[in-house]
């Protein structure tokens, strides 16, 4: 092969190979017109100073407007003062109507196809406590006989697995014991998902479809604004509410009153009273991971 | 330097470096179709990517029961074949094993390629890879030294800056013709045997460290990982060696390290089969719910057994491997030895990849039977990180051996200004 057929076959070469990856590329095209600069230059929640936290919330406000159509109200609100949150469930009450996980997937803006949830009920047989024996996928009328349900979402642990592997301290956990995401923050690794034992984490598989109309407008930065594709999320307690002086949307639901919520620090709180008078435990507490959800039973 | 005359030295380490790419470009007709497909397949994973990336990571067949899958698997597979494949640093510099220098040059560039795999796998495992600059310490928020994730990126980067010191300076002495001065390797020499080993004690840490997943929380995790870096990474040099004999003749490398690192195979094999078995035992004899996922990988659970097959493929592999490198024709007819170490390889890729990481997951932490299958995107992605991990190998491979033949070095002009046509092609590796 003489040279200048060999320079040829080169230059050709490289121009196909140039092409191919172009084309190869080419599905990103789409996927770059979403992201902004900003929102790729973001930093840190906690290194935001107050007014690039307002410029973020903003920013979310409008582009939810632009993509979902509608008008929502992003707030930032902070833990208040001498709060620390309990969560505590009487088994003897709950029916399994999963009446919570359904407004879980209301309040914090659910992808509606996935019938996306942070709770998940589980049957169980009456004399174990085996989670090998129970299920979640029963498709029956409740309660049904020789079963008892076992809501399980976060449980906000003290010592929280998910935390600890973050390699980007993306989650942690919040003054108020509540433990938080930024979505904005964090790569997607799903350690954090691998880590945890209650199978509290969500990772953003597609990007949450959710119609306009369903849309819930009331939004937190780090609770149930409609999150990002390819990042985690998790049970916030409904951070958004429960840091304004409302309950957690899963207690309003529950039609039994078999959860109670409320403030560890008050000595006068339900909670308080519960965990004093009822023999509470938590799940898997040989992991040593001190939840802040607690179970019991009535009777 | 002081070995080195003032002007002694006109060409500085860049130009060395580019002139070894250069080189790395040149070849026959039966590099340029290897590339060729390569660089297809690895396109093929490319756009698989891109697709994988606007449209989520719902293109592949992962879920939130079982959060990783194939990417994982196979990363954690390449960083054992990484630190395996400097594992050969331990007869050369440890035993003074003059023979097996060279042959240690050629782990090194596998250790590279290997980890330039790792880091995409990582990646492509990703679901925000934009915010990749978040992990970088200083810039982005590094959670050290907490998150063992975080440790991974140290070893592993260190890893690659590491070897590549090695390889770029032994590879520099040469080509000038200096006999290299000890202090500018032997100590980072050293620091990589240990360095391969924290690679993959590390990575074996990211899982045993998860107390909510009883099938990782072993502490034999590590040693495991160990045992089995150190079929991979020599089984996989043994192929490779092979590969240059056949198809870079003049490039003569004596059989004696490969006996030994067939020497090396023999052992590990069976302290790795050992192992496995040990860590069997342990979940089979004291049963209960701890057990669930070992009763799901080997034997199917509630009517679910998607691991099954390829287990036992694993242990049926690891088992000839074993037979078949005990046998004495793997003494003396290399097609034996090469049916070892494919078999080998093969078994730990199932048994430290898919075998591992997926019955982490299953069944999931509420117990919960979500069974895992990749999909074709992650089959295609995962295949174009080979194909672009082997391409730096090749590339790598051509760079380097070329100066250790004394083929190529500071002496003498390059090939382009070689004028006959004739001479040039039989100095070309085809």
């Amino acid at each position: 092969m003489d040279k200048t057929k060999r320079r040829t076959l080169k230059v050709l070469g490289g121009t196909l190979g140039a092409t191919a990856f172009a084309y190869a590329l080419e599905p990103l095209t789409a996927w770059t017109k979403e992201q902004s600069l900003d929102e790729f230059l973001q930093r840190h929640y906690k290194e935001l100073s107050k007014s690039e936290l307002e410029a973020v919330l903003r920013r979310i406000e409008q582009k939810t407007r632009e993509t979902y159509g509608v008008d929502v109200h992003v707030t930032d609100l902070h833990p208040q003062e001498g709060v620390e949150f309990g969560y505590a469930l009487n088994l003897s009450v709950c029916i399994g109507c999963r009446k919570c996980a359904e407004a879980c997937h209301k309040e914090n803006n659910h992808d509606r196809a996935t019938n996306n949830s942070y709770i998940r009920v589980l049957e169980m047989d009456q004399g174990t406590f085996d989670l090998e024996k129970g299920t979640t996928t029963y498709d029956h009328a409740v309660p049904a006989p020789g079963k008892y349900y076992l809501p399980v979402q976060c449980q906000q642990c003290d010592n929280a697995p998910c935390v600890k592997v973050c390699p980007v301290q993306a989650t942690w956990k919040e003054r108020d014991g509540i433990v938080v995401v930024d979505y904005n923050w964090c790569i997607g690794c799903r350690y954090c998902e691998a880590a945890c034992p209650y199978h509290a984490r969500r990772f953003n598989w597609q990007k949450p479809q959710v119609p306009a109309a369903e849309l819930n407008p009331d939004q937190g930065y780090l609770s149930n604004r409609v999150r990002p594709q390819g990042v985690v999320e998790k049970c916030t307690f409904c951070l958004h509410r429960t840091r304004a002086g409302r309950l957690p949307a899963c207690l309003e639901a529950c039609p039994t009153g078999a959860r109670v919520f409320g403030n560890l620090l008050d000595p006068d709180s339900e909670i308080r009273w519960v965990l004093a008078n009822k023999r509470v435990f938590v799940l898997k507490e040989e992991l040593g991971t001190r939840p802040r959800f607690f179970y019991f039973f009535d009777t | 330097m002081s070995l080195l005359q003032p002007g002694e030295l006109n060409l500085s380490y860049p130009r060395f470096a580019l002139r070894l790419v250069r080189r790395a470009f040149l070849g026959g007709v039966r590099f340029y179709a290897t590339m060729t497909v390569l660089t297809c397949v690895f396109l093929v994973g490319v756009n698989a990517w891109a697709h994988q990336l606007r449209s989520g990571m719902v293109v592949t067949h992962m879920t939130d029961h079982v959060s990783w899958g194939l990417y994982i698997a196979n990363f954690t597979f390449s960083v054992g074949l990484a630190a395996g494949a400097v594992m050969m640093v331990i007869p050369a510099y440890l035993y003074e094993d003059e023979e097996m220098h060279d042959v240690v040059l050629v782990g090194e560039l596998l250790a590279i390629a290997a980890i330039v795999a790792c880091i995409g796998f990582i990646v492509v495992d990703m679901g925000r890879p934009d915010r990749m600059w978040h992990v970088i310490p200083g810039v982005g928020r590094f959670n050290w030294p907490i998150s063992m994730l975080t440790w991974d990126v140290i070893v592993l980067n260190g890893y690659l800056i590491l070897n590549l010191h090695i390889v770029g300076y032994l590879t520099y002495m040469k080509y000038l013709g200096v006999r290299p001065r000890r202090v500018f390797y032997l100590p980072f020499v050293f620091l990589s045997i240990g360095w391969a080993i924290s690679i993959h004690s590390v990575t074996a840490f990211l899982y045993s460290g998860l107390g909510g997943r009883p099938f990782w929380n072993s502490a034999l995790l590590a040693p495991r990982f160990i045992a089995s870096a150190f079929i991979t990474g020599p089984a996989f040099v043994i192929m490779l060696l092979y590969a240059i004999k056949r198809f870079a003749p003049h490039f003569r490398f004596t059989d004696e390290p490969m006996q030994l690192l067939a020497s090396i195979l023999r052992v590990t094999i069976l302290v790795n089969l050992f192992m496995f078995g040990s860590e069997a035992f342990t979940l089979f004899y004291s049963g209960g719910s701890h057990a669930a996922s070992g009763r799901y990988l080997f034997l199917g659970l509630d009517g679910r057994h998607g691991l099954v097959p390829w287990i036992w493929t694993a242990v049926g592999l690891n088992l000839a491997s074993a037979v078949l490198i005990h046998s004495h024709p793997s003494r003396t007819n290399p097609r034996v030895l090469l049916a070892a170490c494919a078999c080998a390889f093969a078994g730990v890729w199932i048994e430290k990849g898919m075998g591992l990481i997926v019955p982490g997951f299953v069944p999931s932490t509420l117990h919960e039977l979500v069974e895992y299958a990749p999909s074709l995107v992650e089959w295609r992605v995962s295949a174009g990180v080979w194909a672009f991990a082997a391409m730096v190998l090749i590339a790598l491979l051509r760079m380097v051996l070329p100066v250790l033949s004394g083929e190529l070095c500071e002496a003498r002009p390059s090939l382009r200004s070689v004028p006959p046509a004739s001479s040039r092609r039989e100095s070309e590796v085809s």
